[in-house]
């Protein structure tokens, strides 16, 4: 009996091919646009958590001031010097290095091109915290470091703005009103976090940047490493602790710096990633919603219109439970197919969309079954009270339909 | 089934059938007494109102009598319910139309299988029987046709052979050449009168036309819901 229900209802719908897919259209969008939203949230999510560990593993970042962010009460608080850098390096364990840094938004020249750019100060350890690899050339000497002399490394889109395909290893590059040679090339890391391009740099000697570009002895940023398998809550406080005592912090006082865990920005992230991903999810779910009240329309329209196929089926003997069972079959058939084809509609997508933003594709085999699941369950919610009302026609009232 | 053939096949005892309730209460059938054999080609006539559609519903299992009983084989059929009238329908009934009813969009094979698909036949059987159907009313090589490509006559035996596939006891036309030019009615008929001979077939046919009444063995005229005349033949009164 459940063979023969489904063999009517498959040949019902290729007697109706056309009907049939402008039925289950909206399933397929239905169901490819929660699985496309949340491939495309867990790509996110995975982009950033990626791009935040190419920031360094276990790292640490300490700032002057109370908070982060926007209206970061900056101003009062004093900034931090190189010997900061170097007390901690020496008095805190389990760290791997520690950059002290200074940035300024600069124009660079080379030759005809110029390009606008960041330009960091800072020291060997720069490379250890944010884990560059060089691509060619050298770091800094220590030479280079104590004079402060004019060298630089570049990133990869530095070099392409200004020297395009040219080696750039021993050029010369104007920044903003000194020239520096160009010693060591980064490899490239692509794009980063929320967007930027973090191979848009210039890293100098720290002491080259105080001297020639901020015109101070202050450090801007600490960038601060932890070994691997360190305990970030320990070192943040022994870290946090030091520093209370350098700045001649009483009891009471509030920390006049800050000091963030990029683990913790990644996770704080990641969940709001996570948020967003489940909002789209749930929208596009109701656009599956919504398909599912199509079908049920077609099914009403169909039971309307097929009322007299209906009769001549009970009248050769049709029972009542076969009649429901084709139009139930049908009408999940009809919905399974729309999954199906929701899913292939995603998976197309999804492949196109992470090649145009970069972001990885993550198949989830549990959304797919999920969204496929959902799709064929609406069949039967919303084919049942079609299904119902065909079964329980009358066949002489059915014959006589017109 | 040779018990059956000595006995009545269809039995109507003072069957009634009302429509509606109180002041609007309108009787089709007033009592009708009716008895029909095994192999007998049978045609109730009647002006229209007369209850002669009444009647065939009643007989087709498709619909119960208000009062009376109704014997089918020995079965009372009016204590029946939907789904043991259908299972009555699907093994021992064949159904003809006036405006043929088949699948649009289907096969002709298809159309006919269709029966045999509700009582779970194996497809080999099924396109089997369905073809020698076809070929009974002599559509051999018409199989993959839909009812858009067969002329009314043409369809109409595909109708009929839907209706013998399953080898029934009954085949009950209503109307069957009413959508038919007269040369196709009597093509049709003599089919019907040749199934009724050859397979053994009962066949119960309403129609308002004499022409059509003088291939069958019997006519009941039906008049306001009551048997106005009846002429069984000789030793076939029950």
């Amino acid at each position: 009996m459940l063979m023969n229900a489904i063999l009517l209802a498959l040949r019902e719908i290729r007697r109706n091919l056309m009907r049939s897919f402008l039925t289950i259209l909206g399933i397929v969008i239905g169901v490819a646009a929660v699985i496309t939203m949340v491939t495309l949230g867990n790509g996110a999510t995975k982009m950033v958590s990626d791009q935040i560990s190419s920031l360094g593993s276990n790292l640490l970042i300490m700032r002057p001031g109370q908070r982060l962010g926007p209206g970061r009460d900056e101003a009062g608080a004093p900034k931090f010097k190189v010997a900061d850098a170097e007390a901690i390096r020496n008095q805190v364990g389990s760290l791997q290095a520690v950059a002290p840094v200074v940035g300024s938004s600069v124009t660079l020249v080379a030759g005809n091109n110029n390009w606008s750019s960041t330009v960091t100060g800072t020291t060997n350890s720069y490379f250890t915290t944010g884990n560059w690899t060089l691509g060619s050339g050298r770091k800094f000497s220590d030479e280079d470091e104590k004079v402060g002399r004019s060298v630089c490394v570049i990133g990869n889109t530095v070099r392409t703005k200004l020297y395009g395909q040219q080696n750039p290893l021993g050029a010369s590059l104007r920044i903003k009103n000194f020239s520096c040679e160009v010693i060591g090339l980064l490899a490239s890391k692509g794009q980063g976090a929320m967007g930027m391009d973090q191979d848009d740099v210039v890293v100098i000697p720290l002491l080259t940047a105080q001297r020639r570009l901020t015109g101070n002895q202050d450090v801007a940023t600490l960038m601060i490493s932890m070994q691997d398998g360190a305990d970030s809550t320990r070192v943040m406080s022994q870290i946090r602790q030091l520093m209370r005592e350098r700045r001649k912090l009483a009891e009471n006082d509030d920390d006049n710096f800050n000091l963030m865990d990029t683990k913790q920005i990644a996770q704080t992230l990641s969940g709001t990633i996570g948020t967003m991903t489940s909002l789209l999810g749930a929208v596009a779910a109701v656009s599956l919603l919504v398909g599912g009240i199509g079908i049920m329309n077609i099914m009403l329209v169909s039971v309307t219109e097929r009322t007299r196929e209906i009769g001549i089926r009970l009248a050769i003997g049709a029972l009542e439970n076969e009649v429901l069972l084709q139009f139930l079959i049908e009408a999940v058939a009809l919905s399974a197919l729309g999954g199906l084809l929701g899913i292939l509609l995603a998976l197309v997508a999804c492949l196109g969309l992470s090649a145009l933003t970069q972001m990885p594709f993550i198949f989830d085999p549990g959304i797919n079954l999920l969204a496929f699941a959902f799709s064929a369950a609406i069949g039967v919610l919303f084919g049942y009270m079609p299904a119902r009302r065909a079964a329980s026609l009358d066949p002489i009232e059915a014959l006589r339909h017109e | 089934m040779s018990d059956a053939s000595k006995g009545p096949l269809i039995e109507f005892q003072g069957i009634t059938k009302t429509y509606g309730q109180g002041q609007a209460a309108f009787q089709a059938l007033r009592g009708v007494d009716l008895c029909i054999r095994e192999g007998e080609f049978l045609a109730i006539m009647g002006p229209s109102g007369s209850g002669k559609s009444t009647a065939m519903n009643i007989l087709g299992c498709l619909d119960t009598p208000s009062s009376g009983s109704f014997l089918f084989q020995g079965v009372h059929v009016e204590n029946l319910d939907r789904n043991q009238r259908a299972l009555l329908r699907r093994h021992y009934l064949g159904f003809v139309f006036q405006g043929f009813n088949l699948l649009a969009r289907t096969s002709a094979q298809e159309n006919v299988e269709l029966p045999l698909l509700y009582r779970g036949e194996p497809p080999e059987r099924r396109h089997q029987a369905a073809r020698e159907a076809l070929a009974l009313v002599g559509l051999s090589g018409w199989e993959h046709h839909t009812p858009a490509e067969l002329s009314g006559g043409q369809q109409q035996r595909v109708a009929i052979a839907r209706a013998i596939v399953t080898q029934p006891l009954v085949l009950l036309a209503d109307e069957p050449t009413g959508n038919l030019d007269s040369q196709r009615s009597h093509e049709i008929m003599e089919l019907l009168a040749r199934l009724n001979r050859e397979q053994n077939i009962t066949v119960l046919m309403v129609t308002h036309e004499p022409d059509m009444a003088v291939y069958t063995s019997r006519v009941v005229h039906f008049v306001d819901g009551l048997v106005a005349s009846d002429n069984p033949q000789e030793g076939q009164a029950c």
